[in-house]
């Protein structure tokens, strides 16, 4: 599915509950017109910037990150961290691009308990 | 199991239901008048920022390596909430120095039913103080640790902890399956500091002023919680001078004070819980002296930024509840 397609699925599930997801209303919260954001639904205009897409996640309760991804982006921060340390960055996204969601989780850093 | 995500802290027991997770997060505010008025609750200008404790081993106190966990930077006198967010109900303790801030007593792991040391999520959104008497608290105010303000030093004589203290506990898996049966309706929707002051550097948290807020009765009972697993935190509270130098980052900027808050026209806040009964509150916590009060004692100065408001604008908060308070300064 492409970001377009992503985009005016959620928004029109949205509006079947609320009038207020509107393209019209929903390019108004966004900060851009209305017919940039039917191109964008329709994919007649490359991804929106990331801002755009962040403000667009936003307003419809998506996961900014996959619709960056979606977009083909990698979001500002996440460049930053690779960027401070690339190489070893790029071994661990590369040793861990197969592995099993499960096994990706451990790897998420817990907050320690020691003595008090 | 316990993560830092965007300066939230994730609790997550898998092992008991894949629904059971709390988000807890440290909300930066303004610092309600100690004048012993009482005011409504003031607003979330952001959450201040975490960081892991062992990041910063080299830099920062040797205790802090004893007792992991997490670190935020507060500045002298700035106050700040907590916000909680679950839908799958937890029972959480909350102390500060290891005083508890319901009981007023010393830390325990366990909980206790009577009196009830632990507060309810999703029923209690948020906790600004220490629990004094039923339907008020004495906001959580930092203050360097050593100097007689904090509750911990105030009830134990001892500069010993600072800090926050936290321990979860989900409740039991069988009890939350046959909540969801029972009723599919129900559903909580979910002055910069003078750097002759700075000497401490760690801080503690003191009562300050007087805000109304209930803290609720368990209304699930005692046996809903599951004892069996429980997740702890200890949150040490980093100078915010202090700060820079072991994190090399500036400290969020110090927030309004509550007049030009007020003077602004921006709104504070109360929250209605529906039918849920609030706990009567600790006499000991209510026989403290306030930071002011403290002070006067002292026979220091008064505390800048302390004069009178009165709020005009009150948002009316209640279930479904809103994640969390807006603010709009």
């Amino acid at each position: 599915m492409t970001l377009g397609d992503y985009l005016r699925n959620a928004r029109e599930r949205a509006r079947a509950q609320d009038r207020a997801f509107s393209l019209r209303k929903v390019a108004q919260r966004v900060g851009i017109e209305p017919a940039y954001l039917s191109k964008i639904e329709r994919g007649d205009v490359p991804p929106p910037s990331e801002a755009t897409t962040r403000r667009i996640a936003e307003e419809l309760g998506e996961e900014p990150d996959l619709l960056l991804a979606m977009a083909g982006k990698v979001s500002r921060d996440l460049q930053d961290i690779i960027l401070r340390r690339p190489q070893l960055f790029a071994e661990l996204l590369r040793q861990l691009k197969d592995a099993p969601d499960h096994a990706i989780l451990r790897v998420v850093r817990e907050v320690r308990d020691g003595e008090w | 199991m316990i993560e830092l995500e965007n300066d939230r802290l994730v609790f997550r027991f898998p092992e008991v239901h894949e629904d059971a997770v709390l988000r807890m997060d440290f909300q930066r505010t303004l610092r309600i008048p100690d004048d012993n008025r009482d005011y409504p609750l003031p607003p979330g200008l952001g959450s201040f920022p975490l960081g892991h404790v062992d990041d910063y081993a080299d830099r920062a106190p040797q205790s802090w390596a004893q007792h992991g966990g997490i670190f935020f930077p507060m500045h002298q006198a700035e106050a700040m909430w907590i916000s909680f967010d679950a839908d799958y109900p937890m029972a959480v303790k909350v102390a500060a120095g290891k005083v508890n801030a319901l009981t007023g007593k010393r830390w325990r792991n366990e909980l206790s039913k009577r009196p009830q040391d632990y507060l309810v999520v999703p029923d209690q959104p948020w906790l600004d103080g220490f629990c004094v008497q039923k339907g008020m608290v004495r906001q959580f105010v930092a203050m360097p640790l050593g100097e007689g303000y904090t509750a911990e030093e105030q009830l134990t004589g001892a500069a010993e902890h600072g800090g926050l203290q936290l321990v979860v506990y989900p409740m039991k898996a069988e009890a939350y399956e046959k909540l969801q049966q029972v009723d599919m309706d129900y559903r909580v929707y979910s002055q910069p500091p003078g750097v002759s002051a700075c000497l401490s550097l760690q801080m503690g948290l003191a009562p300050g002023g007087l805000m109304r807020q209930e803290v609720y009765e368990d209304d699930y009972g005692f046996d809903a919680w599951d004892t069996s697993v429980r997740s702890r935190c200890f949150v040490h509270i980093l100078n915010s001078m202090q700060y820079l130098t072991v994190c090399g980052v500036q400290p969020p900027h110090m927030p309004p004070t509550a007049a030009e808050y007020t003077d602004a026209g921006l709104p504070w806040f109360e929250y209605y819980g529906g039918d849920l009964e609030a706990l009567e509150g600790s006499k000991a916590l209510a026989g403290l002296d306030s930071v002011v009060t403290k002070k006067w004692k002292q026979g220091a100065h008064g505390l800048a930024g302390n004069e009178p408001v009165q709020p005009e604008l009150i948002k009316k908060l209640g279930q479904p509840r809103v994640r969390v308070r807006e603010g709009e300064f």
